[in-house]
């Protein structure tokens, strides 16, 4: 049985966390593989904490990525990479928005689409089928907007270091 | 690869789409998180959707459509199958015509509810078939299987789904709908659906025969299967906890139930023979291995720790290693809050500076109780608000009593805040009492459903509105306030300290649509405006 790969998207509400791992899990679908979406609705709506999980590989049974065992943990607040960090594996990616020039994205707004773009550099689905994903997840109108901001957050800037490889040597301290 | 069919749903669409699919006639039910999708989708697929002023009633009215012969699925989260539990015990008795799927979602580790009450222990209470899905998929395909199973027995069948079932996306294969359900038609059946002491005798006789008939078929029913594994470990699971076992434990043989009630205990006695050790894996109450162990066959369950909150991968393998030790704590979110612009944060400021006692009730402004208002004493269920208030009010001393005040939401208020109101006129406290109902105009918390005081059904088509003022004033209350917060006015304020200093029953509707859907309420209007002008038109027509 092949691993599946585990992304965890962390941010607050109405930053377009929720939207963010629709799209990563119809590409994931596009893509062939089994996969499966796990989010918590209900008080998040009114601004607190949101988290999404997106599981997908050959065969994926639960829908939530286990503490600890995140590839890719993609945060949306600097504020909440701390309390997220535990869900990282020892060697799994931080992706923050650092990771994404702010002042080239179309709007505020589009953040989310960027650091999918980040994403989308460490992970096997075809550019085409991330860009189909898009267009299929957003009304027809934000599509050019949200092409350009996953475009910079795939490709811009790749001489720079866009995510940082974090060492979490005692996972018992974030606890 | 991709197949053009397989598509991606959470376990709530995908039981909507199954509903579709089999022919469902109505579907009816009060929103409640995680359940609340279900009649959204069911709806928007062109299914007959409706919400109910509360889960009794959505209840009483899908029996009706399965008295009728009809396909009827009724849906709630678990706290408000408290609510249609009374229908729910008879209606085990008296049996369908049709076919009637009662959804109850249940929400271990209270992601958004009061409680984490396991619903069930209702299908052994009410004597009635319960099938647990795990994924979309079987969500889906299980549907089917509780159709075929209700109007084979003519019996309710709970169908009980948790927040990771609900909430999660999976993969799902639809099949080609099945046969279409006969159309409805009403038989006369008086001894079978009027539950009389007469005939409710005969008819608990002939629910036991039916669960004794479904036990027994049970015992070979695909619902429930094995994964072949090692004889070291064998596991019983059912719902998410059996997505969790197969990845803590991909060396165990799994026995994974479907059907849960009544349990197919020649098939479990069976299997626990053929594993070393058997360990039952399920969330929430120890109903499985209770049930198990009653039956005589030993096996393992979790230690009492494990009961609390929701089960997942890590805390199964900590069961399966019987580790005792204290688990991680999860470092805290940023809680929510009420929104920066919201209207209630005048209400509570004013309720914090006349220092009332706050019986308040279960909606957006519950988040009232946080900072850095703090101004809510008390939330029990839906509802409670008036009840609790003016209980407070009956022995409380007269300095404390003068300041008890119930706060309650417009969609809680029809759930069942009514009766409450009713109770005020009749039983009114020597110093009165004031009720706030907050109007914003929507089931905000549960993400804006319509309800009855919106003169919107569920789909926002206009229909019959219920007149919070008209309602109050009917019953003989004559402090009856409309007012709309403001910030600036002190309006609210004041209002607020007149009806305190009244000594009498007063009702202050504070009133105005919840800003996040500001712009959806103006569009329903116009709507309306743009129906009613045609209308008028027309029947000016010659």
């Amino acid at each position: 049985m092949t691993k599946a790969t585990n992304i965890v998207v962390a941010g607050l509400g109405g930053q377009g966390v929720l939207k963010g791992t629709d799209i990563l899990a119809d590409v994931a679908l596009r893509a062939g593989y089994d996969v499966k979406k796990s989010e918590i609705k209900g008080m998040s709506q009114r601004g607190g904490s949101v988290t999404g999980d997106v599981r997908f590989g050959k065969h994926v049974f639960s829908p939530m990525v286990p503490a600890g065992e995140a590839d890719f943990l993609l945060v949306l607040e600097p504020t909440q990479v701390e309390p997220h960090r535990y869900m990282l594996r020892p060697t799994g990616v931080l992706i923050t928005p650092d990771a994404v020039p702010a002042d080239q994205l179309p709007n505020k707004k589009t953040l989310n689409v960027a650091l999918l773009g980040a994403l989308s550099a460490h992970l096997p689905m075809a550019e085409a089928q991330w860009l189909d994903a898009l267009r299929a997840g957003f009304a027809e109108t934000f599509f050019d907007g949200n092409r350009k901001a996953f475009l910079i957050g795939r490709h811009g800037q790749k001489a720079q270091a866009r995510t940082k490889k974090e060492e979490v040597p005692d996972r018992g301290q974030t606890v | 690869m991709n197949e053009p069919n397989r598509l991606l749903l959470s376990g709530d669409e995908a039981i909507a789409l199954a509903a579709r699919h089999a022919g469902v006639a109505l579907g009816a039910g009060y929103p409640g998180t995680p359940s609340t999708e279900i009649l959204e989708h069911f709806s928007e697929l062109g299914g007959h959707a409706q919400w109910s002023p509360n889960e009794k009633v959505a209840l009483e009215v899908t029996i009706g459509a399965a008295f009728g012969g009809a396909r009827a699925l009724c849906t709630m989260k678990h706290v408000g199958l408290n609510v249609a539990s009374d229908p729910l015990f008879t209606v085990a008795y008296t049996g369908v015509s049709g076919a009637l799927i009662v959804v109850s979602a249940d929400d271990p580790g209270m992601a958004s509810s009061q409680n984490e009450q396991d619903n069930r222990r209702y299908a052994v209470a009410a004597g009635v078939p319960m099938l647990e899905p795990s994924d979309s998929q079987e969500a889906y395909d299980f549907m089917f299987s509780a159709i075929e199973i209700s109007e084979r027995w003519k019996i309710p069948v709970l169908f009980r789904v948790t927040t990771r079932v609900c909430h999660s996306y999976t993969v799902v294969r639809p099949r080609a709908a099945n046969g279409a359900p006969r159309p409805p038609s009403f038989e006369r059946d008086i001894r079978g659906r009027v539950m009389i002491p007469a005939y409710a005798r005969p008819a608990h006789r002939r629910l036991r025969q039916k669960l004794a008939e479904l036990q027994e078929w049970n015992e070979t029913s695909p619902l429930n299967h094995i994964v072949e594994g090692g004889a070291a470990l064998g596991i019983i699971t059912s719902g998410i906890s059996f997505m969790h076992v197969r990845e803590a434990a991909p060396e165990a043989r799994v026995l994974k139930l479907g059907f849960t009630h009544p349990l197919s205990m020649k098939k479990i006695a069976q299997f626990v023979k053929g594993v070393a050790r058997c360990v039952v894996i399920e969330e929430g109450d120890p109903y499985l291995v209770e049930a198990i162990r009653a039956a005589g066959i030993p096996v393992e369950g979790k230690a009492d720790m494990y009961r609390f909150g929701e089960l997942d991968v890590p805390r199964v393998r900590r069961i399966l290693n019987n580790d005792l030790t204290p688990e991680p704590a999860k470092p805290p979110g940023k809680p929510p809050q009420l929104c920066d612009a919201c209207q209630y944060h005048i209400v509570f400021e004013a309720l914090r500076k006349h220092d009332c006692i706050v019986a308040g009730d279960i909606g957006c402004y519950t988040l009232g109780v946080l900072q850095p208002f703090e101004a809510i004493d008390s939330c029990v269920c839906m509802g409670a608000s008036l009840g609790v208030g003016l209980g407070l009010r009956h022995v409380l001393p007269p300095d404390q009593a003068r300041r008890v005040v119930s706060v309650i939401g417009d969609s809680t208020f029809i759930h069942s805040g009514i009766s409450g109101l009713v109770e005020m006129v009749y039983n009114p406290p020597p110093n009165g009492h004031v009720l706030i109902i907050l109007d914003n105009s929507t089931t905000a918390m549960t993400g804006h459903q319509e309800h009855p005081g919106t003169g919107r059904t569920l789909d926002h088509e206009p229909t019959g509105k219920v007149v919070l003022e008209d309602l109050a004033r009917s019953l003989g209350i004559r402090r009856v306030h409309v007012v709309e917060p403001r910030l600036g006015t002190g309006e609210f304020d004041r209002l607020l300290a007149d009806c305190l200093e009244s000594n009498e029953l007063a009702v202050i509707i504070a009133r105005r649509p919840c800003i996040l859907i500001a712009k959806q309420l103006k569009q329903y209007e116009e709507a309306r405006c743009e129906c009613d002008a045609a209308t008028t038109v027309s029947a000016s027509a010659p």
